[in-house]
């Protein structure tokens, strides 16, 4: 037990939890610009949006994050920083798997956003168009706050996939809780079991709160038909 | 009697759980069977050896057979504990589970690239070594500028995420060199082809078989300037000392009768240098 006080537990969920909030924000605002896509009158836009989510919704993440590094970064030479330290690999790690998982999660929550524009009665869609709003002027101020108001509960169940999904993010060496993981069972491979469980526990606090605040939020602003 | 589907779920699960545990048993009663891995090998005529699955030159899983030089060992070491070839099971050891995969008698041996410590001796015991490796780089043909670790800095590396090749080079060159740590070395061979990556860095012997493997061929080179001691052992069950001075003798025999030397040119290219027989630590 006492080897744990030789490593940076707390350092590395620290990365995992920068994971998690970067990669939320950009994948719920790119997934509420993808379920837009898909409901907006313009048919190359459904198509494309379409399309995306099905295709990345269906690829694995740990392809998605390699093909980052592989790809975007040694092959295209896209780095996402201009530091020239020693420094600027990680950096770029990070950033490169922040983008894979928006791109990845975004789908997850543009499928949410689409279930929770769906229960949006079409009366009010039709109303605003009555009123003379034009579609971005109905999709953002009549159908948007009242569809998302109803998908907390899903989106908190996307937020908690995706804080366990940063840790692919090993796979191209971004410092967070399963590089420290692999890095204590290379060392203390005689206490295993022991590390899986203080690693296990240590997602559980991460997420078990998320879980319950959002389930405790879904029920205050759901809209009561 | 009927049953509701709830019920008839639970009896199902009921009988399944049963069933692994019955199997469970059963395999644990054949590990146990014996003492002694010498005397239970020959008496079976059967070897459980764990070795790597993804390692060009020492451990390959090629089609339906392995090559390799821990492969080679293996198979020397079978030939005189008595056992048949076509007896030998190969199982997947990754270096996280090698101690686990030992002590809870999923295999006799293993023979992965088995760096002998004093913390994994907590666990397991250890016969060897029979070959000492030491970390290294591998660079590009052309590269001219990376002859030693002192060359170092500025570059960019490349190993194994959170393996004790990427540790060193954390703690030996902090603030020197950037580090880029993949989940597996063929991602860092592929960044060093294209230019991205400078180095892999790992120990010499992994890095021979990548140099020598059929797609790499004359296109990588080991640097040739080890800077760690990795002394290869074989991890058995802890405190089966009999087994452990067998396989002390059996590697000495190995060298003395120079199949040793016959092993590591088959598998990493007549050019390689074959350096001298480690002594063996562990008695």
């Amino acid at each position: 037990m006492d080897f744990l006080s030789n490593y940076d537990l707390l350092g590395a969920f620290w990365v995992t939890v920068q994971l998690t909030f970067w990669s939320a924000i950009g994948a719920l605002i790119w997934g509420v610009v993808l379920a837009g896509m898909r409901v907006s009158p313009v048919w190359l836009m459904r198509a494309f949006a379409t399309a995306y989510v099905n295709v990345v919704r269906n690829t694995p993440l740990t392809l998605l994050v390699v093909a980052a590094s592989l790809g975007l970064y040694q092959t295209l030479g896209v780095s996402l920083t201009t530091d020239t330290t020693t420094a600027s690999i990680d950096i770029t790690n990070f950033r490169l798997s922040v983008l894979a998982f928006i791109l990845y999660t975004g789908t997850f929550v543009s499928e949410a956003v689409r279930s929770g524009i769906n229960t949006v009665p079409v009366g009010q869609a039709e109303a605003s168009r009555a009123l003379g709003l034009g579609f971005m002027q109905t999709l953002t101020i009549v159908v948007l706050p009242q569809a998302l108001r109803s998908v907390v509960a899903p989106l908190a169940s996307v937020l908690i996939a995706l804080t366990k999904n940063t840790t692919i993010a090993s796979a191209i060496g971004v410092a967070e809780a399963a590089v420290l993981m692999k890095t204590m069972l290379e060392n203390e491979g005689q206490a295993g079991s022991l590390v899986f469980v203080v690693f296990a526990l240590g997602f559980v606090v991460l997420t078990l709160p998320v879980g319950l605040i959002l389930g405790w939020l879904s029920q205050k602003v759901a809209v009561k038909r | 009697m009927r049953l509701s589907p709830v019920l008839r779920a639970g009896a199902l699960v009921a009988t399944l759980a049963l069933a692994v545990t019955a199997c469970g048993g059963k395999s644990q009663q054949a590990a146990g069977g014996s003492d002694s891995l010498v005397d239970r090998a020959k008496a079976d005529n059967k070897l459980t050896v764990g070795i790597k699955f993804d390692q060009p030159g020492l451990g390959l899983k090629t089609g339906d057979g392995y090559t390799g030089f821990d492969v080679d060992v293996a198979k020397y070491i079978a030939k005189k504990l008595g056992v048949d070839e076509k007896n030998i099971v190969f199982k997947q050891a990754p270096s996280a589970q090698r101690e686990d995969l030992i002590a809870q008698g999923d295999v006799d041996l293993v023979i992965a690239t088995y760096t002998i410590n004093d913390k994994r001796k907590q666990k397991v015991s250890f016969a060897g070594p029979y070959f000492v490796a030491g970390q290294d780089l591998l660079v590009k043909t052309e590269n001219t500028d990376i002859t030693g670790p002192e060359t170092l800095n500025g570059k960019k590396l490349c190993s194994v995420t959170g393996s004790t090749s990427a540790q060193n080079i954390q703690t030996k060159f902090a603030n020197k060199v950037a580090l880029q740590q993949y989940g597996g070395y063929s991602e860092c061979v592929t960044g060093l082809l294209n230019g991205a990556i400078d180095a892999l860095s790992t120990d010499d012997i992994i890095l021979q078989g990548y140099a020598n493997a059929d797609a790499n061929k004359g296109k990588l080179k080991v640097v040739g300037k080890p800077f760690s001691n990795e002394p290869y052992g074989i991890g058995l069950k802890k405190g089966d000392t009999k087994t452990q001075q067998a396989l002390d003798g059996y590697i000495q025999e190995m060298e003395k009768d120079g199949s040793w030397s016959a092993a590591l040119k088959k598998n990493f290219g007549d050019s390689y240098k074959v350096p001298a027989e480690p002594p063996i630590t562990e008695k």
